[in-house]
Order: C-alpha cells, then structure tokens, then sequence
C-alpha cells in the first residue's frame, strides 16, 4: 500500500513525516504519473491559489478528478480550498466535493490559533488554524466529521475527506491513521 | 512549544515549496498571485532601486501595505528595518501577515536586532551562516532567508549562504557529541538551538533562498542546495516579461528536479534582470554586510 502525497507547493513533507511515522509508504505527486498505483492521496496545506494554477499547468486538474471519483483523498486547509465545488472566488479547484467555503475567514495570520477540536470516532484533537478556511455550507451527501464547539471544521462526501485544521502540524497521527484505513 | 511558534513556523511551512514575490503595487500583487506565488512582499521600491537611488531606506507606507493586502488573498509580507521594533509594532497593527526584519532596508539599530517574542506576527530574517541563523531564531524568528546580495540578480552569494549553512549543519551532525558545545561557541549560537538542528539534520525553521534569483534555473539550484522555497525581490518586475517570469519561477521551484520541465519552463522568457556582479561592488554596497 503506498500513499500519494501532492507536492506542488506547501506543508507535504510533514504528511509524509507523519504517514512514516505510521510506517505508511508514500511517494510525492507533482505530475500525472506519479499517481499511478497509489490507493489514497493527501492534498496538504498551503496556498489554494498556486495549487490550483500548478495544477492547471502541469495537466493535473483531470486526473486528480478521476483518481478521486475512486479513491479516499483527503485535503487540509488549503487542500480542503483545493476539493470545494464553490472556493468562494474564482479560481480552479477540483470541485469533487459538495461544499462551500469562505477563504481566510477567521481573518489574516494575527488570528490564527490553536483550538481543541472534537472529531467523530476520535474524540478530542489538537486542532490548529493557520489563515484557515470556513466551511459555509454543504450538500446532502456530505458528512461533518469534526467540530470546534458547534461550528464544524471538517467534513466527509464518501472516500472525499475535509479538515480546515492541521494535524500534520501535531505529534498527533490519529487523522492520518483513521482516513489511511480506507486506503487499500 | 509556544502558541506563537507553532503558529508562526507554521504558516512558513504552508508556505514552503513556493515563491514570495517582491511587489510595489496592487497591480504587481495581482501578476503575482495570478502567476502562482504563495505569498507576495509590499514594498515601495525593489532592492534594485534601493541600491539604485541610495538614501535611507525605510518601512513603507502603510497605506500602500493595506492597498496590496485588499487586492490578493495570498499572505502579505512587509519588511521593517534591523533593530527597528517600533516599524515592527506599525506593521503587526496594519495586520501584514510577516514581516521581515531586513538588511535591505537601512538598519536602525547597529548593535540589537529586534526582541521578536513579544509579537503575536511572525517574523522572518535572512542569514549568512549557521551562526547567524541559530542567533535570529534565538530572538523569535518564526523562518530564515539566505541574505544573499539583494536588488543584483547575481545568485553567488545565496549560493554561499546556502551552503555555508547546509555545510556546517552537515558538519555539526559529524562530529562527535563532546564536539557540539566547542562547535556552538564557535558559531556563538545557543547551544539548545545547536543540539535541536543536529537532531533535526536541517534548521529548526523553515529556510528559503533570497537575494539576487532571477532566473528559473537560480531558483531550482537553490531547491537543490537544500531551500524550502525561494523570495524573488527584484528579478521579476526588472525583466522584460514580469507575467512570464513569475510563472516560469513558481514552476520552477515546484518541478526542480525535472531538467526536461526546466528546460521547457526556461524558453522565450525575453530579457532577464541585467543586474550587476556582486564582485564588482564596494563593500558600501553590500547590503548582507549589515546585522550580526
């Protein structure tokens, strides 16, 4: 079992440093190829707008659509930006997932902070929100999976998963455990 | 770790892998942003016209700081002066994202470079060795840049910065333990932050290349010499085509391993900054000479 982990531009070495740690093989994805033969892909944090255009560049956009119409992807912050069907501007994502978000929503890096975070099966997390997105509103087919008090901060459409926190960003492997379940 | 360290490191580690451009206006930071940069520097003049023009240079006005920060979504960097924590505390209330505390600009303060703890903002600050790395993230530096020589286009002295960082990093992982302690006075760094960047084999903070990349090929070289992601100052608005350069140095960082993408990302870019060679400089005018 190997896992991708998409490296155009952000936080993907510390994905990788945490599937490691969980002893999960995984390769980098920045063309098409590299994603032939893995059976799940984290797309990590970083800035939605140069993934999105790295992607556009590099032919990327189809094949992501296609390996996640089939296989569990999850994307992190900026990776969750990355899956939304309405990114709230107008820039390229994939649109594989039913969601709406707002951009920087909490506001600008002043305001990013840490929070503790419930989330389904686990219970509580470490959560951490850097510039991060808020999910606005969703469809029918799509699950929440984690909370910040009332507010959900993640959230599930099938194998597609959604976390505005970091995880990669803690000593706390559990997420990336829980999600590489589906992955085989 | 501190709320404000793992905050500040990281946003920098969101950042890695990327490109931060220098810009002078809101129609700069868009070209910026539509090229695929991970994060945009306001400014009112690039190193270039710095050196060019002389005088003293200073923080910019918040004004065009705000200007640029409503026209991007990306995060917006603004730099204060070395020493100079009052510029720092104006640009932490403008809400910037980062702020760099920069040789670029003149340094207001010869001897103490700025307390950076007590700032809820993260700061970066460039480098020219291992020492003076380890001394920055001692006063709260959130990441590291190489100096380099800004505003020249010639990547020779990133390229030296680089590697005597990478260099003594690989030495200090070599050497026996009863070595490190010897090994940290020599650098006059802390020993705490020497043993972490042993046991880490790298910084302890995400570290990008700065000061004279002008050209795809520069910024891959520096990937390659072991940078997180690379700060283009004065080598994209200074070219002929500043839309087409932007774009092929993001991709460039991205794919910089892949010497056929390079090749093809490298094509009919037009003229690239003409610059001038850091070795036909005074030492006046070497702007990596500031700080400690």
């Amino acid at each position: 079992m190997r896992i991708g982990v998409l490296a155009l531009q952000g936080g993907f070495a510390e994905h990788a440093a945490a599937l490691a740690r969980l002893g999960i093989a995984h390769r980098q994805v920045r063309v098409p190829k590299d994603l032939e033969g893995l059976c799940g892909l984290i797309i990590p944090g970083g800035e939605s707008t140069s993934l999105g255009i790295l992607a556009a560049a590099g032919g990327l956009v189809e094949p992501l659509r296609s390996f996640a119409a089939t296989r569990p992807v999850w994307g992190v912050c900026a990776g969750l930006v990355f899956l939304a069907r309405d990114p709230g501007r107008h820039q390229t994502t994939l649109g594989v997932m039913d969601i709406q978000v707002a951009r920087n929503a909490y506001g600008r890096q002043r305001e990013s902070f840490q929070a503790e975070v419930q989330v389904a099966d686990l219970g509580a997390f470490p959560g951490v929100f850097i510039r991060a997105p808020r999910l606005v509103a969703w469809g029918k087919t799509v699950l929440p999976l984690a909370w910040r008090g009332d507010e959900v901060v993640g959230v599930r459409q099938g194998m597609i998963w959604a976390t505005a926190f970091h995880p990669e960003l803690t000593a706390d492997t559990r997420l990336h455990a829980l999600w590489a379940q589906q992955c085989r | 770790m501190e709320t404000r360290d793992v905050l500040g490191e990281g946003l920098a580690r969101m950042l890695k892998g990327g490109v931060i451009m220098d810009v002078v206006s809101p129609e700069q930071a868009v070209v910026a942003e539509q090229a695929g940069a991970c994060a945009v520097m306001a400014l009112e003049r690039v190193p270039a016209d710095i050196r060019a023009q002389g005088g003293v240079a200073r923080m910019s006005d918040p004004g065009l700081i705000r200007e640029i920060m409503a026209a991007v979504s990306i995060p917006v960097m603004a730099k204060c002066r070395i020493g100079h924590f009052v510029e720092a505390r104006i640009l932490e209330a403008v809400g910037v994202d980062y702020i760099d505390e920069s040789e670029v600009l003149t340094p207001a303060d010869e001897a103490h470079h700025i307390d950076k703890r007590s700032f809820r903002v993260p700061f970066v600050c460039g480098c020219r060795d291992l020492g003076e790395a380890l001394r920055r993230v001692a006063e709260g530096a959130a990441m590291i840049r190489t100096k380099g020589e800004a505003g020249t286009g010639d990547v020779s002295e990133a390229v030296r910065h680089a590697r005597l960082v990478q260099g003594a990093i690989r030495k200090l992982c070599a050497m026996a333990e009863d070595e490190v302690a010897a090994y940290a006075k020599e650098l006059r760094a802390p020993l705490d932050l020497v043993w972490k960047t042993r046991q880490l084999g790298r910084l302890p903070v995400v570290h990008f290349a700065a000061g004279g990349i002008a050209t795809p090929a520069d910024a891959a070289l520096m990937m390659h010499l072991g940078m997180d992601g690379v700060f283009v100052g004065s080598g994209i608005f200074k070219s002929a085509d500043p839309q087409a350069r932007a774009r092929a140095i993001v991709q460039a960082v991205t794919h910089f391993a892949d010497f056929e993408k390079l090749a093809e990302i490298s094509a009919g870019l037009g003229e690239a900054m003409s610059g001038v060679a850091v070795q036909q400089l005074a030492d006046a005018a070497r702007l990596a000479q500031r700080g400690w």
